[in-house]
C-alpha cells in the first residue's frame, strides 16, 4: 500500500478548505496537501451556476463556477498541492488518513489535519415522506449538478419544498434549464429566507404556497403528482413530475462519525473549540461542516482564520487545548451552536473570531445571553429567524478564566413577533 | 467468457423447463434445473429481475427455529435452503454475516413464552438455541434498553445480501446454459399433451414443463394455466427504515421480538452493507404493487427502534422502503406438481423465501425426478463470482484501477458501475443498478452523485434519470 506524509492535510476542497490551504501557503507553511474526492476542487459552488459569490474574496459578484475556479487557481499559485479524485475513507488517530484513489488505498500521515467536508441537504428518506419512490425526487444539490455540470433536466415541472435561500437557488436553476416549477411550498406562514425573495416564484410563473405541507408523493415510474395539505387539513392533489427537497442542511460528518473524534449531538458536527480544534487537538474542522448552512464567503473567511490557528498550532504557540470551559445550553429553541468549548487563556484575540455561532429552530425574539455559574457575562436582545446565523460574541478572555462552564440562555419575549 | 443468452428476442426453441418469474425463487429454480442438465428459460414481466416481493426484505437467513413444524414444506425448504447457502456462498463470492439472533422478552408475560419458542426451536432441529438472562443479553448488547427481561439466543441466524444472492443464482444458471427474457409477461398457456404453448406479450414460447414462480401473481398464473387459482394471494406490506452506517455499531446481533399470532413483529437488525434496519410492519392490503411508505408508520418504526436501542436518537435515517409478502389464506407454502399437466406451482412463499429459495428449488427438482423427470447433471459447471459490495469487503475502492469513487456514501466505484452494465444481466432501471451496486443508496441519496450517474447510465435504462435523455 502506498504511504506518504505531509505537514498539513486538508480534507475537502470547497471554499473553506481552499481558504485554509491558500492562507497556510501564504504564511509560508510547507507541505500543505488538499484532498478532494471530486475530479475538480471548488466544492458546492462548482455547480451553482448562479450568483452571488465572491464579494468578500474578490470584491465582485460572481457566479459559482467562476468563483470556484478562481479560488482553485489562487491556491495553486501559492503552491498548494491539490489532489483531486482522492477520497478520504477514514480518519485515524495520530494524524492518519486512509484515502481511496484510482490506484486503490493509500495512507497519508500529517502533523495537522483540517476537515472541511461541508454539508448537504436532508433527502426525502430522512424526512420520512409518505408515498411511492419514483424517479424525479431529489435535493437542490443533485438538481444543480445535473443542470450545470451535465446539462441535463431531471424533470420539467417539479414542486420545490422549502423556502430557504437554497430553495431560491433551485428556482433559479430551474429557470436556467427551462424547467418551470409548479409551486414552491412551505409549512411556515412566511418564507425562511429574506421576505423580499417572495415575489420571485410568481415572477417566474410558479405559485408560492405557504402553510402547506407535502403529504404524499405519487407516481409509479416517475413522479406524477403530489398530495399537499393546507393548514386547515384539506388535502389536494397537484400535478407535477418531480419534487425538489431543498435546504434542511446537515453536516457531512460521516468521516467524524467513523473516527475517534467527538461529535456534537446538536449540530451533528465535530465538537470544536474557538480555534476549530476537535477533541483531538491535532485535528481541526472548518466551514459548513461546523454550521449548516452559511454562505461561501463566510466559510472562506473562517478558513483564513483557521489557517492562522493551524499555523500557530504547528509552532506550538496556540493556547493548549487541555484547559478549556465547555459551553452548554438547555434552551429548546436553540437548534445548535458552535464552538462547544473555549480554550483558555485566549491569548489569540489578535485574530478576530466571531464568537459563538447559533441557529434557532423558530422565528422568535428575546434576549440571548452567555452566563457562567454566577452571572450574565454578555447578552443582547435579538430577533431570530430559523436557518439564519446568529452571533454571540465572547467576553474578554480574562473574565472567563475563573469559569467552570458557560451556558447559553435564551429568554423569549412575550410580545408576538410581527 | 461463457456465452450468455440474455436477449431481447424471444427464443423459439423448445425448452425443458420454462420458469415464470425471476424473484429469488425463480432465480434459485433456474440454477437448480440448469445444473441438473435441463434446458431452462426464465421469463420476467418487469424490465428487470427481483422487482416483485424479492425487492425488499429483511435479508435474514433463517435457521427455521420458528418455522412451522417438521413435515411442513416451509420447514424442509428453510433447512435445505439454509444449508445450501452455507455450502455455496463463498464459491459465488456471496457474503454471510454470522451475527446470531435474540428473541427479546420485554416483560414477564413475554418471558414466559420463551420456553415454548425454545421447544419449537429444538423440535425444528435448531439445537443451539438457549434462553439467556438479562445480564448475558446486556453483556452482548450493551446499547440495548436495560428493561429487557430475558431472551432466546439463536446463534445460527445470519444476514445476507438480498439482491446479490438471487442475482448470483440466476447468473450461475445463465452461465451454464439457461436463458432469460425480461419485459416478457405470460398471458396465456395451453398444454398440448407433451408440451406447453405459452403466449406472452412478446410472442409464443414453448416448454415441456412450466414452473410458476410468479410470487405476488402466483394465483393468477395458476388460474391462467390450470383454470383454477388454487389459493388466493393476500398481499401483506412491510415497511422499513434504514439507519445510517454510524448506527450499526449499536448492535451485534439480530434483535427479534416475541412473535404474535399475526406477525413475527418488528426486528432491529444489521444489514450486510453496514447499516441498521428497523422493520417490517405487517399491513394487509388489496394491491399487489402498492409499496408506498407512510409517514406515520415510518415514525412509529423510528420510535420502536429507539425504544429498543435508545442510542438510535443520535443517528440519521438513510432510507425508507416497503416490500410485499405473497401471503395466502394458508400458513404453509403452496408447492404442488401437477404431473398430468407437466406443471408445478411454487406459490405463497410468504416471508421466508430468501432463506428457503435454494431448498425450494431442490424440493421441486426432487419431486420432478419422482414424477419421471430425467436429465444428466452437468459434470463441471461454472461458478461465477459476483462483485463484493457488502461492508466487510474487500471492496473495489480498495483496489487499483477502480476509476475513482462515484457514490461517496456507499463507496461505489466507476469500475463497479461499468461492470454491472457489462454483466449478462445488465440493469435496465436505476432501481436495478442500485440493487447491483448500491449507488444512491447511502445517506445523501444522490446529493453528490446523481449528476455523474445520469451521465454514466445514458441510454441504459428504460426510464432514464433525466427527461431529455
Ligand atoms: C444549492 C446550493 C446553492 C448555494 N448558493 C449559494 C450562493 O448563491 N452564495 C453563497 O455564498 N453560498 C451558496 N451556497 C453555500 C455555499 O455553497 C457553501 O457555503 C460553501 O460551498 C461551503 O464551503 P465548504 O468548503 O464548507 O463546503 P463545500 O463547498 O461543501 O465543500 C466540501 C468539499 O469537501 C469534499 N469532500 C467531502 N468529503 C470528502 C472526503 N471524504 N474526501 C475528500 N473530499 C471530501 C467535497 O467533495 C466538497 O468539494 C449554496 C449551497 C448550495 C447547496
Ligand atoms: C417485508 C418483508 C420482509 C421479509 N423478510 C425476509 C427475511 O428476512 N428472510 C427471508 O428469507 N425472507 C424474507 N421475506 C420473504 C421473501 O422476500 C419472499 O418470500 C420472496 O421474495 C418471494 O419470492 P418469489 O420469487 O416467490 O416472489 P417475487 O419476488 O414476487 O417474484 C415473482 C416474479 O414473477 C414475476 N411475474 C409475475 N407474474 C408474471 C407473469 N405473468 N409473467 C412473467 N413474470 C411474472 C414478477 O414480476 C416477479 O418478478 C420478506 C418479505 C417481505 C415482504
Amino acid at each position: 500500500m502506498k504511504a506518504s506524509s505531509c505537514r498539513v492535510a486538508i480534507v475537502g476542497g470547497g471554499p473553506s478548505g481552499l481558504a485554509v490551504a491558500t492562507e497556510l501557503a501564504k504564511m509560508g507553511v510547507d507541505g500543505v496537501v488538499l484532498l478532494e474526492r471530486e475530479q475538480d476542487a471548488g466544492g458546492i459552488p462548482r455547480h451553482c451556476g448562479h450568483s452571488p459569490f465572491g464579494f468578500r474574496e474578490f470584491h465582485r459578484i460572481m457566479k459559482g463556477p467562476g468563483y470556484a475556479s478562481r479560488l482553485v487557481r489562487r491556491a495553486q499559485q501559492h503552491g498548494v498541492s491539490i489532489r483531486t479524485g482522492a477520497s478520504v475513507a477514514k480518519i485515524a488517530p495520530a494524524g492518519g488518513l486512509v484515502l481511496s484513489t484510482d490506484d486503490g488505498v493509500e495512507r497519508l500521515k500529517a502533523e495537522k489535519i483540517v476537515i472541511c467536508t461541508g454539508n448537504r441537504e436532508t433527502p426525502r428518506s430522512a424526512r420520512l415522506v409518505s408515498g411511492s419512490r419514483p424517479l424525479g425526487v431529489m435535493t437542490t444539490g443533485a438538481l444543480q449538478s445535473m443542470v450545470y455540470l451535465k446539462h441535463r433536466r431531471p424533470f420539467k415541472r417539479p414542486l420545490i419544498v422549502g423556502t430557504e435561500l437554497v430553495s431560491f437557488s433551485a428556482l433559479l436553476t430551474c429557470r436556467h434549464a427551462g424547467i418551470r416549477p409548479v409551486a414552491m411550498i412551505d409549512n411556515q406562514s412566511r418564507i425562511t429566507t429574506w421576505q423580499a425573495a417572495a415575489w420571485l416564484p410568481r415572477l417566474l410563473g410558479s405559485r408560492l404556497l405557504m402553510n402547506v405541507e407535502l403529504d404524499e408523493i405519487c407516481g409509479r415510474e416517475r413522479v406524477e403528482s403530489v398530495k399537499i395539505r393546507d393548514a386547515a387539513g384539506r388535502v389536494s392533489s397537484l400535478d407535477c413530475d418531480g419534487v425538489v427537497f431543498s435546504g434542511n442542511f446537515v453536516a457531512e460528518s460521516s468521516l467524524i462519525r467513523g473516527s475517534h473524534l467527538e461529535l456534537d449531538a446538536r449540530s451533528g458536527a465535530p465538537a470544536v473549540d474557538q480555534f476549530g480544534r476537535c477533541s483531538d487537538a491535532d485535528y481541526f474542522a472548518c466551514g459548513n461542516l461546523l454550521h449548516p448552512v452559511d454562505t461561501a464567503g463566510w466559510c472562506w473567511a473562517e478558513g483564513q482564520r483557521i489557517a492562522a490557528y493551524v499555523s500557530a498550532s504547528l509552532d506550538q504557540t496556540l493556547p493548549p487545548a487541555e484547559r478549556s470551559v465547555t459551553v452548554e445550553t438547555e434552551s429548546p429553541w436553540i437548534k445548535y451552536f458552535t464552538p462547544q468549548r473555549i480554550a483558555l487563556p485566549d491569548s489569540f484575540s489578535a485574530y478576530y473570531h466571531p464568537g459563538l455561532q447559533l441557529r434557532f429552530s423558530e422565528k422568535l425574539q428575546g434576549r440571548l445571553s452567555l452566563c457562567d455559574e454566577h452571572r450574565n457575562l454578555v447578552g443582547h436582545k435579538i430577533r431570530v429567524q430559523p436557518e439564519r446565523r446568529v452571533l454571540l460574541s465572547l467576553p474578554a478572555s480574562e473574565s472567563l478564566s475563573a469559569c467552570e462552564s458557560l451556558t447559553i440562555e435564551f429568554t423569549p419575549s412575550l410580545e408576538k413577533v410581527p | 467468457m461463457p456465452d450468455y443468452s440474455v436477449s431481447d428476442s424471444l427464443p423459439t426453441s423448445l425448452f425443458d423447463i420454462v420458469i415464470v418469474g425471476s424473484g429469488v425463487v425463480g432465480c434459485a429454480m433456474a440454477r437448480r434445473f440448469s445444473l441438473e442438465g435441463a434446458s431452462v428459460l426464465v421469463i420476467e414481466k418487469e424490465v428487470d429481475i427481483l422487482d416483485g416481493a424479492s425487492k425488499a426484505n429483511s435479508a435474514i437467513l433463517h435457521t427455521g427455529f420458528d418455522a412451522p413444524p417438521p413435515g411442513s414444506q416451509e420447514h424442509a425448504c428453510i433447512v435445505d435452503g439454509y444449508n445450501e447457502y452455507l455450502d455455496i456462498h463463498s464459491r459465488l463470492n456471496l457474503p454471510l454475516l454470522e451475527c446470531g439472533a435474540m428473541v427479546l422478552a420485554w416483560n414477564d408475560a413475554e418471558a414466559s413464552r420463551l420456553e415454548q419458542i425454545l421447544q419449537d426451536a429444538h423440535r425444528n432441529g435448531v439445537g443451539q438455541a438457549r434462553i439467556i438472562t438479562q445480564k448475558q443479553i446486556l453483556a452482548r448488547e450493551p446499547e440495548l434498553a436495560a428493561c429487557v427481561v430475558a431472551a432466546l439466543e439463536i446463534p445460527g441466524e445470519s444476514v445476507i445480501d438480498p439482491w446479490s444472492a438471487p442475482y448470483a443464482y440466476l447468473l450461475q444458471a445463465l452461465d451454464n446454459g439457461a436463458s432469460l427474457v425480461r419485459s416478457c409477461e405470460l398471458l396465456d398457456g395451453r398444454f398440448e399433451g407433451d408440451e406447453w404453448l405459452l403466449e406472452t406479450n412478446r410472442g409464443r414460447i414453448r416448454g415441456r414443463q412450466v414452473i410458476n414462480c410468479a410470487g405476488l401473481y402466483g394465483d393468477r398464473v395458476n388460474q391462467m394455466l390450470t383454470g383454477e387459482p388454487g389459493f388466493e394471494i393476500r398481499p401483506r406490506k412491510g415497511q422499513f427504515v434504514i439507519f445510517d452506517k454510524s448506527a450499526s455499531a449499536l448492535i451485534q446481533s439480530i434483535l427479534l421480538p416475541v412473535p404474535t399470532e399475526l406477525t413475527k413483529g418488528v426486528v432491529v437488525c444489521p444489514t450486510i452493507f453496514g447499516n441498521l434496519l428497523v422493520g417490517p410492519t405487517a399491513e394487509e392490503q388489496m394491491s399487489r404493487i402498492d409499496v408506498n411508505v407512510d409517514e406515520q408508520q415510518l415514525r412509529a418504526l423510528v420510535e420502536k427502534g429507539r425504544s429498543i436501542l435508545p442510542g438510535l436518537v443520535k443517528h440519521e435515517v438513510t432510507a425508507t422502503y416497503a416490500g410485499i409478502r405473497p401471503a395466502t389464506e394458508h400458513k404453509d407454502y403452496q408447492i404442488k406438481w401437477h404431473p398430468e399437466q407437466n406443471y408445478c406451482c411454487v406459490g405463497g412463499i410468504r416471508s421466508t423465501g430468501l432463506s428457503a429459495a435454494l431448498g425450494i428449488a431442490k424440493t421441486v427438482f426432487c419431486q420432478y425426478v419422482d414424477n419421471g423427470g430425467r436429465h444428466t447433471a452437468l459434470q463441471h459447471y461454472h461458478w461465477p463470482q459476483v462483485s463484493q459490495i457488502a461492508d466487510p469487503g474487500p471492496r473495489d475502492w480498495q483496489q487499483p484501477g477502480n476509476g475513482g469513487i462515484v457514490c461517496h456514501c456507499e463507496l461505489v466505484t466507476r469500475r463497479e458501475i461499468e461492470q454491472a452494465f457489462e454483466g449478462p444481466i445488465a440493469p435496465r432501471s436505476l432501481a436495478g443498478l442500485k440493487r447491483r451496486t448500491r449507488v444512491c443508496m447511502g445517506r445523501c441519496q444522490g446529493f453528490y452523485c446523481a449528476a455523474e450517474l445520469s451521465d454514466l447510465t445514458d441510454g441504459r435504462f428504460v426510464q432514464p434519470i433525466g427527461v431529455d435523455q
